[in-house]
């Protein structure tokens, strides 16, 4: 496995920052979006309520790499050309909003109405009451999913893998298959993933367990 | 709609159901192992018996932290050579999607049974009761209600997971609908319109299923 | 949590040992017993070979079987070496999968377009070419490229993953950027979306292609030689003989040429292009 590292460290390197790349980006662009169409879907009005949870079905209940797929073939042959990082960018966005919308919607709606009337009576003004009484709460309900997204989105970006995304999985794919040696190529790659994801998720699971017991002692 | 016509002609169609066929298979028998081996993984994890559970904990953390893609390359490449066993595309994409889900949802189960702890073990313990008696009548009815829907939404990413394993030429959906516009570029739009609705309606059928539960459980 | 601060630091120590250990055992190769035995007494033979490339071996989605050169070589040899009656599995690889499905005991030999190079038979045994080809290059009727020389910085070039001709390219054109997608299907496909200026690999493969969409030509000739052999695992010098043997009979008898024409005896400008 080391013996990986020394020969192939650029081309692994190289994969794990786009890897790191298309995260990101996917990650706020569905933070963006999926928070849209939360939106949407608390709406008092009819329409936009019917629009957030069609999309919102229709996205996570489709394969990521039939979307991704679409935006690597359909999409350039039709509309717009776009190259297979881009491509796999855009399907991460929108398979992961669809998640996000569900988070989000679900955070601002745990958090009770009857506290905004509450905060209101006692003096505070709107911006005030959201401030200091909801934001707090719907934060601490919403981060620990939120980065459970992000985890999931740093493993399926290795959907790039299959567009040529020059992503970590795709640079694996490829020094597995010029030097052979499959599993040490394979231990590599899941070694760099897990300096992203494993962090992550211990840190999550840190701030849910801080701000559950937080609660119970309020 | 001429293209839609010919796209869809009974044996293109009879291809692409062998293939759903094929993903129904692969996830109804990973969904039965994987629900098993984590409920079990999830159990000791969450009973915190002195070392046991932190390589159970271990394991888990190291496998729900990787891509799935990762861990069908590694079954169908990388294990044969370490174990000295072999087995075909179906297998090996059943065993990688077993491991995978197994710990996601050891996660899911350990999480869903510490939220309704908290407290009520030692409550139902004082009032006499032993701690599987207080699991089974207390802890888990309680805490299977809050587990079913991320349960399910975990089976529907499992299934459609599945198409991750066209790399591996596993004869599924995903793959046979490659092969069909592979050979005829003008069926691209139906074949993945076919593909959108085939997975929707089984991943919904799926979702469903999960309301029904919550259903009937709400009521008894 | 169960984790106190020290275990921290654990969990990172344990994981690198653990994966240096699972490293080292991936090392050692499934102990291969004598192939041709095996077969002859189970009457069953696996072959690896392509289902995605036209001529060589495609899936025909009617009758839901692969056809093709390859197929039909595979099938002839079977019966020479095993007898009429021997079950042909025919178990579908893409490049990238070829090489480690071998040496994992999950096929006996691997017909699947597959060129001779020294790094692969540093890994795996050839017999003799049974067919050769020559990398060239497919482009969109009317591209500006009419050879691998123009391939320059700014293009791209479609090649698939563990094929040589990636390789081979690079060498060629050094400053084309090359995209590797996972099957010659996908890669077909990647071209007609316009992601790539040009495709990469066998002439025959190209040429394959080209009959399929005659919208796409095979440009520019041959710039390597690509002998294909059929390789089986290191120590399988028993099956190893009996299939140079067979290839040879075939090519004696006139069964080689009869599969060959039936093949390529009407694709335009394939004898040239060799």
């Amino acid at each position: 496995m080391f013996e990986i590292f020394q020969n192939y460290g650029s081309q692994l390197w190289s994969g794990f920052g786009y890897t790191l790349l298309s995260s990101l980006y996917a990650l706020i662009g569905s933070l963006v979006i999926g928070t849209l169409f939360a939106l949407f879907e608390i709406s008092p009005i009819k329409p936009p309520r019917v629009i957030g949870k069609i999309y919102v079905e229709i996205f996570r209940n489709i394969p990521l790499l039939v979307i991704a797929m679409i935006f690597y073939i359909v999409v350039p042959q039709y509309f717009a050309k776009i190259d297979g990082f881009t491509a796999g960018t855009i399907g991460l966005t929108i398979y992961t909003s669809a998640f996000i919308a569900e988070t989000v919607r679900a955070g601002i709606e745990s958090v009770d109405v009857g506290q905004m009337e509450a905060a209101r009576s006692n003096g505070m003004t709107y911006i005030q009451a959201m401030r200091f009484i909801i934001l707090p709460q719907a934060i601490k309900i919403v981060v620990p999913p939120l980065g459970n997204q992000f985890i999931n989105l740093v493993k399926n970006s290795s959907v790039l893998a299959f567009l040529a995304g020059f992503d970590l999985m795709y640079q694996g794919n490829i020094i597995a298959s010029t030097t052979f040696k499959t599993t040490d190529t394979y231990f590599a790659v899941g070694l760099l993933y897990l300096i992203i994801t494993l962090p992550m998720s211990y840190l999550m699971r840190y701030l849910e367990k801080k701000w559950s017991t937080e609660g119970d002692e309020a | 709609m001429n293209t839609f016509a010919q796209a869809y002609q009974w044996v293109n169609l009879r291809y692409l159901l062998e293939g759903l066929w094929i993903t129904v298979e692969v996830s109804v028998i990973s969904i039965i192992f994987s629900f098993l081996i984590g409920a079990v993984f999830g159990l000791l994890r969450y009973m915190k018996i002195k070392y046991l559970s932190m390589i159970v904990g271990f394991i888990v953390d190291i496998i729900r932290n990787l891509p799935l893609l990762l861990i069908i390359f590694f079954t169908y490449f990388g294990l044969p050579n370490i174990l000295g066993v072999r087995f075909n595309t179906l297998w090996a994409t059943i065993i990688a999607m077993t491991v995978f889900e197994s710990a996601m949802l050891a996660e899911i189960i350990r999480s869903g049974i510490l939220a309704v702890d908290r407290g009520q073990m030692e409550a139902a313990r004082s009032n006499g009761l032993t701690y599987w008696q207080a699991m089974y009548h207390i802890i888990l009815p309680q805490a299977i209600k809050k587990m079913i829907p991320p349960i399910v939404s975990q089976f529907i990413s499992l299934v459609k997971d599945t198409s991750l394993a066209t790399i591996i030429v596993l004869p599924e959906l995903m793959y046979h609908a490659q092969v069909i516009y592979g050979q005829n570029t003008n069926f691209m739009i139906p074949m993945f319109l076919a593909l959108a609705v085939l997975y929707f309606i089984v991943c919904y059928a799926l979702s469903l299923l999960s309301r029904f539960l919550d259903r009937k459980l709400s009521e008894a | 949590m169960r984790l106190k601060k020290k275990n921290w630091l654990l969990i990172p120590m344990l994981l690198v040992l653990g994966l240096t250990v699972l490293a080292g055992c991936g090392q050692k190769s499934v102990a291969s017993e004598d192939v041709l035995a095996r077969d002859k007494a189970n009457k069953t033979v696996v072959w690896g070979v392509k289902s995605d490339t036209r001529l060589f071996g495609l899936m025909d989605i009617k009758t839901n079987q692969i056809q093709g050169f390859d197929i039909d070589i595979a099938k002839e040899l079977s019966h020479r070496i095993y007898g009429k009656d021997v079950k042909i599995d025919l178990v579908p690889v893409t490049s990238n999968t070829r090489l480690p499905l071998l040496k994992n005991g999950n096929v006996d030999a691997l017909i699947a377009t597959m060129t001779i190079t020294p790094e692969r038979q540093k890994q795996v045994d050839f017999s003799d070419v049974y067919f050769d080809a020559g990398q060239a290059i497919l482009v969109k009727k009317g591209s500006p490229i009419k050879s691998v020389k123009d391939l320059k910085a700014g293009t791209k070039v479609i090649g698939v993953q563990g094929s040589n001709s990636v390789d081979n390219v690079k060498k060629a054109a050094p400053d084309t950027r090359v995209l590797q997608l996972a099957d010659y299907a996908q890669a077909f496909t990647a071209l007609k979306s316009g992601q790539g200026d040009a495709l990469t690999t066998d002439n025959g493969i190209l040429y394959g292609m080209s009959s399929d969409d005659p919208n796409y030509v095979v440009v520019g000739g041959t710039f390597t030689n690509e002998p294909y052999g059929i390789a089986v695992n290191k120590g399988q010098k028993p099956f190893l003989k009996a299939i140079n043997k067979n290839l040879k009979a075939m090519r004696q008898d006139g069964t080689y040429h009869k599969i060959e024409q039936k093949w390529f005896g009407k694709i335009q400008g394939f004898h040239q292009g060799r």
